[in-house]
């Protein structure tokens, strides 16, 4: 791939990238959140066609431009997601064959499905019966399925994006040893992971990007973990963050003691979290997407099916926070990663979004006065220098920054004393951003504590007076912002030993 | 670099006075309803626009509006009552076979019978809130129970007649001088609140529309007033039963705009996941919308068995379906969170234009349900297409 350049409304994806992969070998491709690497992935697999991209793509020597995946596919190009493709309520069997010419028969011979099925899962080791539904298998075993069904068709070049997030140890040493069996027949495997121990065991080169850039293609006799990281992260401050020393009071007004979280499976997603939060301080959570720190927050806010343990405190006392609006009701404030999907009603108009949970504080005798929602809404937009063509506009219409800021105003009309925010700039512009870290200096002068998860090391350093990292459902590092480097959190949040640099007078 | 990007602040929408806001669904709403009427005027030869016929007109919509108030908000909260026909039904069947069989007066007849639609709501929004079955599923459950239950308890009989006071609920008149108070007193109301309004928002600081804009929107609303009590006293005077309908709906229209309990039917049916975080209680507003509903049904129970004279087992047969076409074709979106009561009224008096114009017209009745049919498809193609 040579000189791909792609741009998304307002942001540009990949800049001049060049990528280059030898054949039979297992290339990994890494970097941080949001450099590039599945766009990159996306282009190769036809997913984004040609034409919406710049640049051109090489196989075997030959010029190739792909207007489907479909093209892609047949030209043996196989790309497996994160999130899964299969269809739950069918068999492993019908999964592995569905689109193929075996399918595609005007009478189907399921022995002969099955007969193969069976084969192809004997092949690498999986003891599954190819007539067991996909949705009764563990998430592990699902992606092997798809690992098997992209192998069913004639595939010169694997892609696997992030195959390991959800597997076992036992489902990994399965991957690698399919890895390494394809190798040994001829077939090219490029591989995405944030895990870099795998990589430095399973690769055989690495390239790095950054920021939509290559930043080198090494093979991995000439790296080593560290050095990795460091390119993955190497880069100066560029954005600004107006981080202003502010005073931190000593009173904990958040504290989380041995706090563990399950899911509705019953599947432990968070575990024996600990630590706390003080009045006016900006507390950082770090670490890779699929680490659990929304998971946790969204529990604390009462939010999360699912069962949980461990103490909350709130200015002292404990609590017992069941349902959102208990949380709402202890002063807590959760601005969620995603906002249109968990912040916003689209359909509803500015005033209306802004005021959904302080509706109590716009209401008169139980019955809503008109003229004083409006005026709170225009007085509490006005601080957030909302950009929208009437108070009255639907919410879907606001760009994304906008969108954000009546999240925002729309939590901060009830005064919280504990503000979360979750992903709070992304996809957002500069200049949004900029204001968004503003209101977040103004409210911890005012004596609010911020809990601010970002994948973005830049932000998370930039503007947190304490930086928390997370990996697998666990604190593994603790950092002031003084000592924080983007080295030492990576390697915790890449799931690196706990590494406690200071305990803060408690 | 913010502030300067920040040059079209919504301050300055005060500097740019606030545009008259032009509802588009409502007005092709409006147009579509006077277009039928010019229509069947034409055909009938000024029959339909008739004293006689606008009261006959109002009085046979009620029974529909009545129920389309309630399944505006059962839609905008994102689920659907099929079960309101039967419901209708029930109720009304329980009122007559109370004051028939067992001699209970008008007002206890009517308390029970709204208590009982409300019960049965209850039940139903119990399953739909707290036991997550679809309220498709439940309502048309619900539709099959009722109807059984009605049956089984008037043994398949007719039961009439209805006493003196019970049957004027449906077939009596505001006679003409308290008719005229009235809708003199629903003007000053208007005059008065949009006067108080405007103030309110002038000592917060907010922009007012132009007062042409306001006095004008008055002055067209109080003609139509006066020229609707006009053309009804020209006849008997005011039909109880559409007295009934702009009661409940001017409650319910408060209720919707200027309640928590509306805002947040809204915000469910908008967004569920988001109103859930904001620390609404989806599932006890789930069950209210259900208990409102079906307190609905026994008042519209009601009056179709006063307007009836009678209650028989097929009463309010397939009145779900015109209720919910009511709310669709004012606008209401099916997929939750938008639609307005205005509109679904304006719906069943579209629909129930369609009946009365068609049988004037001595058209066959086979016709008004692929007319009406049409209708509806039409009516929420327009509603998708406007989106695009």
């Amino acid at each position: 791939m040579k000189g791909i350049t792609k741009d998304f409304p307002g942001v540009r994806a990949l800049d001049n990238v060049t990528f280059s992969v030898r054949k039979g070998e297992i290339h990994a491709l890494c970097g941080e959140n949001g450099a590039g690497k599945s766009t990159l992935m996306k282009i190769l697999s036809g997913v984004y066609p040609h034409g919406t991209y710049e640049g051109q793509i090489l196989i075997n020597g030959k010029k190739v431009q792909f207007k489907s995946i479909k093209e892609s596919q047949d030209a043996g190009i196989a790309i497996i997601y994160q999130e899964l493709a299969l269809v739950g309520e069918m068999t492993v069997a019908e999964n592995l064959f569905l689109g193929h010419d075996l399918m595609r028969s005007k009478i189907i011979n399921w022995n002969k499905i099955y007969a193969e099925s069976q084969k192809w899962l004997d092949q690498i080791g999986l003891d599954i019966d190819p007539e067991t539904k996909v949705k009764d298998l563990t998430v592990g075993k699902q992606q092997l399925i798809e690992i098997v069904k992209a192998l069913t068709k004639k595939v010169d070049i694997l892609i696997l994006d992030e195959p390991t997030a959800a597997l076992t140890e036992s489902d990994v040493e399965i991957l690698m040893n399919l890895l390494h069996d394809l190798r040994s027949k001829g077939v090219t495997c490029i591989y995405i992971s944030h895990k870099l121990g795998e990589v430095m065991s399973l690769a055989d080169s690495v390239t790095i990007l950054r920021d939509g850039k290559t930043i080198s293609t090494d093979s991995i006799e000439n790296l080593t973990e560290d050095m990795i990281i460091t390119k993955m992260v190497g880069r100066e401050l560029t954005e600004l963050f107006p981080y202003e020393p502010h005073p931190i009071r000593n009173e904990k007004i958040l504290e989380v003691k041995n706090y563990s979280v399950f899911d509705e499976n019953g599947k432990q997603v968070i575990q024996d979290v600990s630590f706390s939060l003080k009045k006016g301080e900006i507390l950082g959570f770090s670490g890779l997407i699929g680490a659990g720190r929304s998971e946790l927050f969204i529990s604390l806010f009462g939010g999360f099916k699912g069962k949980k343990t461990g103490t909350v405190l709130i200015d002292g006392k404990p609590t017992n926070i069941q349902k959102p609006a208990d949380a709402i009701k202890e002063g807590l404030a959760y601005v969620s990663e995603d906002r249109k999907r968990y912040g916003l009603v689209l359909g509803m108009d500015i005033t209306k979004n802004t005021t959904l949970t302080a509706l109590n504080k716009v209401m008169k005798l139980k019955v809503i006065d008109e003229a004083l929602e409006i005026k709170s809404t225009e007085d509490i937009t006005k601080k957030m220098n909302l950009k929208a063509p009437s108070l009255e506009a639907a919410v879907g219409q606001l760009s994304g920054g906008n969108q954000q800021k009546i999240v925002l105003s729309k939590w901060l009309l009830n005064d919280p004393k504990i503000l979360i925010l979750d992903e709070p700039t992304r996809g957002i512009d500069v200049g949004a951003k900029y204001e968004i870290y503003k209101i977040m200096n103004d409210l911890v002068k005012q004596g609010v504590g911020i809990i601010m998860i970002s994948s973005e090391l830049p932000e998370v350093m930039g503007m947190s007076d304490r930086i928390l990292v997370m990996s697998e459902g666990r604190i593994t590092g603790e950092f002031l912002r003084e000592e924080a480097t983007q080295e030492n959190i990576m390697r915790c949040a890449t799931g690196g030993k706990k590494s406690v640099q200071t305990t803060i007078n408690s | 670099m913010s502030r300067q990007l920040s040059t079209v602040n919504v301050n300055e929408q005060r500097n740019k006075g606030i545009s008259f806001k032009l509802d588009l669904q409502s007005y092709t709403l409006m147009i579509a309803l006077v277009l039928i009427a010019v229509i069947f005027s034409i055909f009938t030869g000024g029959e339909y626009l008739s004293s006689r016929n606008l009261s006959n007109l109002f009085t046979q919509m009620s029974v529909i509006a009545v129920l389309a108030v309630g399944m505006t908000l059962v839609i905008v909260a994102g689920h659907i009552d099929l079960s309101v026909g039967s419901l209708v039904g029930l109720t009304g069947g329980i009122a007559a076979i109370l004051q028939v069989w067992h001699g209970w007066s008008t007002f206890s007849v009517v308390f029970a019978a709204i208590i009982i639609g409300a019960i049965l709501g209850l039940w139903q929004g119990w399953w739909v809130a707290y036991r997550a079955v679809p309220a498709f599923i439940v309502t048309l459950g619900g539709m099959l129970v009722f109807r059984g239950i009605l049956i089984g308890l008037s043994k398949g009989q007719t039961i009439a007649p209805m006493s003196e006071s019970f049957k004027q609920i449906g077939n009596s008149y505001l006679p003409y001088v308290p008719g005229y108070i009235l809708a003199l007193v629903s003007i000053v109301i208007l005059v008065f609140w949009t006067i108080r309004n405007r103030s309110k928002r002038m000592n917060m600081g907010l922009m007012i529309p132009a007062a042409t804009v306001d006095y004008g929107k008055v002055a067209v609303y109080s003609i139509f007033i006066l020229l609707i009590t006009y053309m009804l006293n020209r006849y008997y005077g005011i039909p109880v039963p559409f007295l009934i309908v702009a009661l409940l709906s001017i409650i319910f229209i408060f209720i919707s705009n200027k309640t928590a309990f509306g805002r947040y039917i809204y915000a469910i049916g908008g967004n569920q996941e988001a109103a859930a975080l904001s620390g609404i209680n989806i599932k006890r507003n789930i069950l209210w919308v259900f208990i409102i509903m079906g307190g609905l049904s026994g008042v519209a129970g009601v009056l179709l068995t006063s307007r009836l004279n009678a209650a028989t087992v097929n009463a309010g047969n397939m009145y779900e379906l015109d209720a919910i076409a009511a709310c669709v074709i004012g606008g209401t979106s099916l997929m939750g969170g938008k639609g307005k009561i205005f509109g679904a009224l304006i719906g069943a008096l579209i629909m129930a234009s369609i009946d009365n114009g068609m049988s004037i017209m001595n058209i066959e009745t086979f016709w008004q349900y692929i007319v009406k049919g049409l209708i509806l498809i039409i009516a929420v193609w327009i509603d998708i297409s406007s989106k695009k």
